[in-house]
């Protein structure tokens, strides 16, 4: 659509403009602040320069965090994506049962994050809950509380149950706007199941596809109430991923500098990551334009 | 083109096609299944009395109970954590629609100095983790006088509902010809009267979803709401969790109270099915 130019238009933005500057800019101000200062108490402060920025660099705490972080978030990428597309070229195209489909999947997607924590936690659990009570009367040993491997198994499963369905419904969103007559097409050229894929499918759906990855990435990025109601971050530091890990030093410890030097770091990380998913959609948008 | 054109050709693809359709629905079953089995553990465990849960190991509850729902019903501290979540989700999704309306249709019309910049902006802030903002808002909200406050948490919540909104919106009033406003503008509509009288009932499933995805991503928050509040606006969240570390777990009660944090969004879900992922991809899909 052809937009008019009209700076007025300023005022129509205002109010959304103040209210986020007062519950953005002010606080992230404050997180500026405390990375280059120190204190010994009593709301004296003094310049600290860059010192939190080295020290939170060459912390291997802090390495280790990042490493699971990364390694969290290729993971649940890498089962949920493909499952995913599984999913959603699965499901039925119209009628009750796609709306069956529609609705269940999406249950787990409007649950509070930490009631998924406590459904997990219990569904875990080997006297109470039937995934480990079954496993225990399989005669495997699985004690999430107790064991980093299966408390990396069960955060993960945990994930993949959440938020497999959003990738689905994006595809599925994606494969519902391919024409008929491009199937029709491959029908006529007699093209396999795997080419109608491959060639009609996937590039429909590269879009949408982009925005699930994007999504996915970085909320796993930001993960934080899951895994802290079903683990608290252990067994050790097994599963504290970046998010739990600063609030433990931000809140738990008070530690200020580091953690405020830490935020920033995370900030700019996110900050790359959204323009690269701003990028992406105002692309997709000129190329619906045209 | 119809089908008849393509009957020679299209009769053996479609007794090929037969299997493939129950594969698909034995996949559906399973994933389904897995999707379902959690909830239905959570479900069967808020019905059952603690000494069944802990002593025998049942698949549907033998004694069938509606005591753990009534305990939380009549005790003020778990059922204030309903009403505390809730009023601070109302306010933030009556905020957050309100602000974000007239900006939605400003980033849909018009191109003005910084636009791309600020819808940018907006996006960050959708994405920013709360834990970064978890110690700050806390000092920003008690230096104001305004800590433990239902207003605290619902501002705080804005911080990544009004983008959301805004997105949103903007994703669903660009779909509006342009055409339509000109024409009431020429009836001679004034903007704030076009826009509540024309705009808004265009718009109004996108009104819907946008205030939907507004409650849900309030109603889910654990951290920012926990760290803003302690005794008088404590979500339900925050109770649940406190329930958790304590010793002599009582596990109906637990169960039962997630069951009720799940009814608000399995209530309307049956609405929204069509646009749920419009909302989480921000309108974009």
């Amino acid at each position: 659509m052809e937009k008019t130019v009209n700076h007025k238009a300023w005022f129509l933005v205002l109010p959304v403009l103040v209210l986020v500057a007062f519950s953005a800019v002010i606080p992230l101000m404050t997180v500026v602040n405390y990375s280059v200062q120190d204190t010994f108490g009593n709301n004296v402060f003094f310049w600290a320069g860059l010192e939190w920025f080295q020290q939170v660099l060459a912390s291997p705490r802090i390495h280790d965090a990042l490493m699971r972080q990364i390694l969290f978030s290729a993971i649940i990428l890498a089962i949920e994506v493909p499952l995913g597309i599984f999913v959603a070229l699965n499901m039925p195209k119209r009628g009750f049962w796609a709306s069956l489909c529609l609705v269940l999947m999406a249950l787990p997607l409007l649950i509070p994050w930490n009631v998924v924590g406590t459904i997990w936690q219990i569904f875990g659990r080997v006297d109470i809950g039937l995934l480990g009570h079954t496993l225990a009367k399989l005669g495997i040993s699985y004690n999430y509380t107790a064991n980093a491997f299966d408390a990396w198994v069960t955060v993960i499963v945990m994930d993949v149950w959440h938020w497999t369905s959003l990738v689905a419904l994006l595809a599925y969103a994606g494969l519902q706007s391919i024409p008929d007559a491009y199937y029709q097409a491959a029908k006529i050229d007699q093209a396999s199941r795997w080419k109608v894929f491959r060639y009609i499918e996937l590039p429909k759906m590269q879009g949408v596809l982009l925005i699930a990855i994007l999504l996915r990435f970085m909320d796993s990025f930001m993960i934080y109430t899951e895994p802290f109601v079903v683990t608290g971050g252990g067994p050790g530091n097994a599963t504290t991923f970046l998010s739990i890990d600063l609030v433990k030093m931000a809140i738990g410890q008070f530690d200020l500098g580091p953690a405020a030097a830490f935020s920033i770091m995370y900030f700019l990380v996110i900050l790359l990551i959204s323009w690269v998913f701003y990028t992406v959609m105002t692309n997709l948008d000129k190329r619906e334009g045209i | 083109m119809t089908d008849t054109a393509f009957a020679p050709t299209a009769a053996a693809p479609r007794r090929r096609a037969l299997p493939r359709v129950k594969g698909s629905a034995v996949v559906m079953a399973l994933y389904l299944l897995f999707l379902m089995l959690p909830i239905y553990w959570l479900v069967n465990m808020s019905l059952k009395t603690n000494t069944e849960i802990t002593s025998t190991f049942t698949l549907w509850p033998r004694n069938l109970t509606f005591a753990n729902y009534v305990t939380i019903l009549t005790d003020p501290s778990w059922y204030m954590g309903y009403v505390n979540s809730l009023i601070y989700v109302v306010m933030n999704t009556a905020i957050s629609i309100t602000v974000a309306l007239p900006a939605a249709y400003a980033f849909s019309r018009y191109t003005f100095l910084g636009d791309k910049h600020l819808f940018f902006w907006l996006l960050t802030n959708r994405m920013a983790p709360p834990a970064v903002f978890a110690l700050p808002f806390f000092q920003l909200y008690s230096s104001v006088g305004l800590f433990d406050t239902h207003i605290a948490v619902a501002l705080a919540h804005c911080l990544f509902n009004v983008p959301l909104a805004v997105w949103i919106l903007e994703g669903f009033m660009r779909g509006v010809p342009k055409e339509i406003d000109e024409t009431a503008y020429i009836d001679g509509y004034s903007f704030p009267r076009f826009f509540v009288k024309i705009f808004m009932p265009l718009i109004a499933s996108g009104i819907g979803v946008a205030a939907f995805f507004c409650f849900m991503f309030s109603w889910v928050e654990l951290l920012l709401s926990r760290t803003l509040t302690s005794v008088n606006a404590k979500p339900i969240a925050a109770t649940m969790t406190r329930t958790v570390s304590a010793s002599g777990m009582d596990w109906g009660v637990l169960a039962a109270a997630g069951v009720l944090t799940i009814i608000p969004g399995a209530l309307v879900i049956y609405f929204v099915r069509n646009y749920i992922a419009k909302g989480f991809a921000l309108g974009r899909v």
